[in-house]
Parts: C-alpha cells; structure tokens; sequence
C-alpha cells in the first residue's frame, strides 16, 4: 500500500526527481553491490561517507542492526553481515 | 516575545555590522563547500554546494532524505531569509501538499471532540508572530569529540525567522482537552520510503503546547512557508529543538498516555542530569534518559571563519547569540584566551526568542590573533569551556575561540 502511495507521490515531489540523485561512488570491494542495493533503497549512499572514518567494525554494525530493527530495513541477516564487513574494511576506523 | 507588529523593514540597526566592516567569507575548501572545520573527513570530502527549487545555494550533507546546512555567511544578519534557511528531514517520502484538499485532523482520546481543518480556517484564528530561532537538536554534531553516528552538521542547521500563525492553544479550544490529556502528538504530510520504516511522530507536553508562543504557523518572513521548510502549516514551539516544529502537519492529537515510538524513544534524548536545562518533560523521562527540550544558551561568529585574515589595526567581529527564550543579556569577548573579558556591544532585540546580532571591537595585532566569545542569558546560563559529550551529539556550546592572522 505505501509503495502505490510512494510511487503516486513521486511525481509530485518538489526536490528533483529521483533520477537526478548525485551519483555516489562509494570504494571498491566485496559486497559493495549489498550495500548500494540494501542501504540505497531508502537513503543517499553519502549517509556512508558522512559518517567516515570514525566509526569501529562494533559501531558499523551497530548501525546495520539499527536500520534493520529501528527502520525496518529488510535485509538478511547473512547480508547484514557482508554489509557490516564492507562499511568497516572501507569506511571504518 | 509575541508581538502583532511588522518590522522587518526596522531590522536595520541589527543590520549595522553588515558595513564595509564585514569581510567576505573566505571558503575553506574551494573545491567542495565550506563545511565547518572539525567535521569527519568524510561529509568534509562529501558535501557540496547545492541550489535547490527557491533556495540559494547550501551546503548539502545528504540529497535523500534532503539534508541541507546554511554556510557561514547567511548568518550576517539576525533574520534568516527563508531562501537561505537549512532543510533537514528524517524521511525522504516527501509529497507536495495541495492546498485546495489540505487539512489538518485535530482530536484524540485527550480530546472532547474532533474537526478538520483547512489552510483558510486556521488563517480565520486570531493571528500571532514571533521571531524565533529554529535550531536542529544536532546543530554542531559534526564536531562532537569522539564523533558520533548522525547527520554530521557544523554551525548551519540553524535559522531565525518570523513565524506568523494560529496559537496551538486556540486550535486546540475548537476540540477542547480533558483534564486527563498530558501530551499533543504531531505528525507531518513526509514519510519513509519503505512502510516499516516508522513515520516521524513527535509529542510535547500539554503545558507547552498551550504556551502562548507556541504556533500552527504557515507564514515564514511574511511569505508562505517555503515547501522544504513545511508549507503550507508547520509547528512553531520557540525556545524548543527543531525536532518538534513538524513541518507539513497534518495531524494534532490530545493524548492521554505518553507518545510512543522510535522517534519519541530512543531518538532525540539527552542523558538526564547532563545539560542545565529548565524546561522538562517528565511524562517522557525515564532514569536515565529525558527528551532534549530547551535550546542551550549559544553564540557563533559569523564576521569570520577561523583562521581568516585581517588587517592590523581596528577590527570588529561579529555574530548571533541566541538561547531557549529567557533571552540573551550579554556577550562577553575575550582576545587572550578567556583570561580577561570584555562586553561585546549588543545588537537590535527582536524577542527572546530571536537571534541577538553582537560586535565587538578589538585591535588586532601583526600576527596570530584569537578572538573567544561566551553568551549569557537571563537566567545566568552561559556556555561551556569544554565539551558535554553525550551519544547524540546534541547541545555543543561550548565557547568559540578562532584565530584571526593579521597580515
């Protein structure tokens, strides 16, 4: 139901269309296409860079497991994982 | 302080800095934007200047859910234009609101009625204005020793304007409370992109949200509300964090039970003790956290970015020092590292909410010069030397000290 409302809306958003979304080359490395499909679907992937490089591989998973119990982000616990590993090899302290 | 008046064409003598005294901003990064010096490495790298539909450029932290901080020099003057005022949302669902079917739902269990209202019902209530500073609960999180997990602000998820609208206490007449209702919740036309995500909700006890200065409002600056900053109605409760000013609201609801959910608990809380705060909200308190509340007595430089040159000789910085509404009283400045202190001369008083511009003159000398400053208001809150680490990042005022190189 909230995705026919979702896609109803966004035609009439007034921030530029979803397409013109700066492109966000995150770094290279496994499970990087985890993370832009996982984390992208509701958020810029700039989230990522933003909040780099202070956080420890703890505190990376720290906020995997808060999109998925505080937001509800539907991701696997397998690529919970894989997503965690990637963000504190490559934006992690 | 309420008032019925228009004087935003009497804004000059807050404006007097804004002379040939007042040097350009010097961009600390030519390449990106210029973030404020201390955030992570990475939103420093990461952010851009961006223009978006009505707005002069920002500095952009995130794109979706739009996240949008005013650069340094927007704050030369003690009245943000609505067109160069931050945006910052938690949900990126963000509809466009058509006014012809807009309406705002007013009831709940702590009510003795329920109604609807249009735009045009809430612009046949009595009008009321004040000028108020909208600051986000994690203006300055950016620069929180460790750093923390959030959207990484500097100086600029802040702005004053004049809000005109509704009081929420005579919206809230129309349905009458019960004696029971102990919180008003709010919620806004935005939401997540994906349902399980939860909508952003927020509450304010009933003693605040009957405050005279606590608005529906839907005019900013004596135009409509800009859509990225909540048109057409938004909340207004001043002296609070920007968390409770819901933008595009669409409902108002007496509660006779604490609001729950992620956004009223765990989300926006200071640990309990911490921060000199008058204001409580205890329905919402447990042991050992309490919702951030009140706006901790503050002041920023808006003259200068650290490290920007001057000339020798006679210098004025100047800024904005601002507070939870009991009012800024003084400015103390200090050019020797807070050993000695001098007043700062203060600027036009638009209301205790407002921002309240200040100069200070000093002579600088051939060299590395530093220039501290600490506000204090009314109630004899004044800032702090060092900083209230907390989780969140929430309530940096700790006491600027930048360095100005004469050469």
């Amino acid at each position: 139901m909230r995705t026919i409302v979702f896609a109803v809306v966004a035609a009439l958003v007034a921030l530029p269309a979803l397409a013109d979304e700066p492109t966000i080359k995150l770094k290279p490395g496994p499970s990087l296409d985890k993370v832009e499909a996982n984390c992208g679907a509701c958020h810029s992937l700039v989230y990522i860079q933003m909040n780099s490089p202070f956080l420890n591989a703890a505190g990376w998973n720290a906020e995997v497991t808060k999109m998925i119990k505080a937001f509800g982000a539907p991701i696997s616990d397998g690529d919970a994982k894989d997503i965690a590993a990637y963000l504190a090899a490559n934006y992690g302290t | 302080m309420l008032t019925r008046r228009s004087v935003l064409g009497a804004a000059g003598a807050g404006l007097a800095l804004a002379g040939s005294g007042w040097p350009r901003f010097s961009e600390s990064r030519a390449a990106g934007a210029p973030v404020t010096p201390g955030v992570p490495a990475g939103i420093a790298d990461a952010a851009t200047m961006e223009t978006l539909p009505g707005k002069k450029p920002l500095i952009r932290l995130a794109y979706r859910p739009p996240n949008y901080e005013s650069p340094l020099d927007y704050f030369r003057t003690p009245i943000t234009p609505n067109d160069e005022f931050f945006i910052r949302y938690h949900l990126s669902d963000i509809p466009d609101v058509d006014v012809a079917t807009y309406k705002i739902a007013v009831g709940g269990d702590g009510a003795n009625g329920q109604t609807e209202l249009t735009l045009d019902d809430l612009k046949k209530l009595p009008a009321y204005e004040v000028v108020a500073v909208n600051q986000c609960s994690g203006n300055r999180r950016g620069l929180s020793n460790p750093h923390v997990a959030g959207v990484e602000w500097g100086f600029g998820a802040m702005g004053c304007a004049r809000w005109k609208g509704a009081r929420l206490k005579d919206v809230l007449a129309i349905v009458g409370l019960k004696p029971e209702a102990i919180e008003i919740a709010f919620n806004g036309a935005d939401g997540p992109a994906f349902d399980k995500t939860p909508d952003f909700i927020k509450s304010i006890p009933v003693w605040r949200a009957v405050d005279e200065s606590t608005l529906v409002a839907y005019e900013m600056n004596g135009a409509p509300l800009p859509h990225l900053n909540g048109f057409p109605a938004r909340l207004i409760v001043p002296g609070w964090t920007g968390t409770y000013w819901m933008k595009h609201l669409i409902s108002i609801t007496a509660l006779t039970k604490p609001q729950g959910g992620f956004w009223m608990n765990p989300a926006y809380r200071i640990p309990v003790g911490m921060f000199p705060v008058v204001a409580r909200f205890v329905t919402q308190e447990n042991a050992t956290s309490t919702p951030i509340t009140e706006i901790v007595v503050n002041s920023l430089i808006t003259s200068h970015a650290d490290g920007a040159k001057v000339k020798p000789g006679n210098n004025t910085v100047g800024g904005l020092a601002w507070d939870g509404g009991y009012g800024i009283t003084g400015v103390a400045a200090s050019t020797d590292g807070g050993k000695t202190w001098s007043a700062a001369t203060l600027g036009e008083d638009f209301g205790r909410y407002a921002f309240r511009p200040w100069s200070f003159a000093f002579r600088a000398k051939p060299g590395k010069n530093t220039v501290m400053v600490s506000a204090t208001n009314k109630i004899g809150q004044t800032q702090t030397a060092t900083l209230l680490f907390n989780p969140a990042g929430y309530h940096n005022n700790v006491m600027q000290n930048i360095t100005l190189n004469a050469a």
